[in-house]
């Protein structure tokens, strides 16, 4: 445990630090927030009977799951992994368990920062009220960053230069994230778009992010949606177990 | 003697590709060892194995009285090393990236204590990402030496330094030797693992060639070269007993009243053995 703490402690110094990934990953879906909803916040969306604040306030936790715990998580497990940190980790008596439970820990730590500033600044500059079913909506914000979490284990098995790390990563969860109806609602798209739409699971988390926290529905109320979230993150799982290395490629 | 680590007949393959191929070796606790070889020798697949990082195919290891493949975090602690190539945080300073690492062990040696070791403390408060090659080599030796362990393994740990640098590195190792570290060290510099080993082993194609001290390297070899000039040519002896030879040559040349221009008398240096052993098949392997 004390060692879990240590690390933990030095993984949040290392988020913070990297000034960059920090931006992207933390500040970027803020400031979309901040942007769009000052746009189209007071707008009605006729077909989500919500205003486009309300709208966005949950889009962009989607979006924010997707950069923190997903391409955060995948890119920089990608580039430890290639400068040799992981590796070197292993030599130390540090327990590989508690090593990579501190880095989960530490990103879903962000994660939550970043959700609640998100839920802060809805309040404060857009009037959405706080959630009604705040329980509902920290668990989803859970169950989010476990399963987006075991995507960015997955993809990083798939990606194999520490350079072209955020270019591949990025081109993954860009198009999914904006696909997926967190800026946009995605009831108008065209049927192909639909098609893909539907397949990917930050489409889903969105829809019950907006439930949970805009319409004040339980989470087992979309429990299909829920589906759909956890069988993408044993998918993600799956790879990891199948796919995750600690030494670099050309080693 | 203690010894740190034996090795019995020690096998690694990858798939039909046997990287090592049977090797047998001791190391005396407190001794520098040396594993010579070119590239491809099998040096850091032997030394991985010895860190408990990769399973060895066959044979017996005991590092430390344990088998690493086996061995668990008490055995770990116990235990430094330097990577073949630089792992660090980029964004870290020495001083931090010390102080994360110093937290893994039970009795870490102080970070201002590592930093003076390895002579970063100018470079304490700077990110590991504007170092220098060698000054990155350096905070991985730290980082192998926070623990204070009894053993350290140092793959490669000058290759690309510049002569300034190797020389500085030399002197931190031979500090570790003082204060009773064992070090096992793979270089493929002949004049590394003279300066520093007490004991070499010299690896080539997954085999070893020739172990002994460097001076049983150098001493059990050839013969000296005595080398003169005569009348405007050059000319170069080799024989086994240089004493009575340089006596035969230089009187006669006292009695002719001659000089005998630009002699030199020297032994083989161990880079002419090494080269003996490993220079003329480099790469045929
Ligand atoms: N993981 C691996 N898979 C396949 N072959 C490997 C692997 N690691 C090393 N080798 C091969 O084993 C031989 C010895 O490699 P290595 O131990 O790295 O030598 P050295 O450190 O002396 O340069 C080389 O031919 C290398 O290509
Ligand atoms: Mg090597």
């Amino acid at each position: 445990m004390r060692l879990f703490i240590h690390q933990l402690r030095t993984e949040q110094l290392l988020f913070w630090r990297n000034r960059e990934a920090a931006f992207f990953t933390f500040f970027l879906p803020v400031i979309f927030f901040l942007i769009f909803g000052s746009v189209y916040g007071n707008t009605l969306i006729s077909s989500e009977h919500i205003k486009g604040s309300y709208f966005l306030e949950a889009g962009m936790i989607g979006y924010g799951v997707a950069s923190t715990c997903f391409a955060g998580l995948g890119i920089t497990l990608v580039v430890r992994r290639e400068l040799g940190i992981l590796k070197r980790v292993r030599t130390t008596p540090l327990a590989p368990i508690t090593y990579l439970s501190a880095v989960l820990g530490s990103i879903f730590i962000v994660f939550l920062l970043e959700a609640a500033l998100i839920i802060l600044i809805g309040r404060i500059l857009f009037g959405v009220p706080f959630p009604s079913q705040a329980l509902s909506v920290l668990v989803v914000l859970l169950i989010g960053a476990v399963c987006f979490a075991a995507m960015g284990l997955g993809i990083s098995g798939f990606v194999r230069s520490a350079e072209g790390s955020s270019a591949a990563i990025n081109a993954v969860y860009l198009p999914m994230a904006i696909i997926s109806g967190t800026f946009f609602t995605p009831k108008g798209y065209p049927t192909f778009l639909k098609v893909i739409a539907d397949a990917l699971p930050l489409t889903h988390y969105t829809k019950v992010t907006r439930d949970v926290m805009v319409h004040g529905e339980h989470i087992w109320t979309d429990w299909k949606q829920l589906l759909v979230v956890l069988a993408w993150g044993i998918a993600g799982m799956l790879a990891a177990l199948k796919l995750f290395r600690w030494q670099p490629r050309e080693a | 003697m203690t010894v740190a680590i034996s090795v019995r007949d020690l096998r690694k393959s990858y798939g039909d590709f046997e990287a090592v191929k049977g090797i047998d070796f001791e190391i005396e606790a407190g001794q520098v060892f040396g594993l010579l070889g070119p590239n491809g020798a099998g040096k850091t697949t032997t030394v991985e194995i010895l860190e408990g990082y990769r399973d060895r195919t066959s044979g017996d290891v005991s590092v430390l009285g344990e088998d690493p493949q086996r061995a668990g975090r008490a055995w770990r602690s116990r235990i430094g090393v330097v990577l073949q190539s630089s792992s660090l945080y980029p964004n870290l300073t020495p001083r931090e990236s010390l102080r994360v690492f110093a937290g893994y062990y039970e009795n870490p040696r102080p970070v201002d204590e590592v930093i003076e070791i390895i002579g970063l403390t100018e470079k304490a408060d700077a990110r590991a990402r504007t170092l220098s090659g060698g000054q990155k080599r350096r905070l991985d030796l730290g980082l192998a030496l926070i623990g204070n362990p009894d053993m350290i393994f140092l793959d490669e740990p000058t290759t690309g330094f510049d002569p300034g640098a190797r020389r500085a590195a030399w002197e931190t190792i031979r500090n570790l030797r003082t204060l009773g570290t064992t070090i096992l060290l793979t270089t493929h510099y002949l004049d590394e693992a003279e300066q520093l080993a007490d004991q070499v082993a010299v690896l080539r194609g997954g085999v070893i060639v020739r172990a002994g001290s460097p001076a049983e390297l150098t001493g059990g070899a050839s013969e000296t070269e005595i080398r003169y000039r005569q009348a405007g040519e050059e000319i170069l002896e080799r024989t086994t007993d240089p004493t009575r030879r340089l006596h035969e040559l230089t009187s006669a040349a006292l009695e002719r009243g001659e000089v005998l221009d630009g002699i030199e008398v020297r032994r083989p240096t161990l880079e002419e053995v090494y080269l003996e052993l490993t220079g003329s098949e480099a790469g045929a392997e």
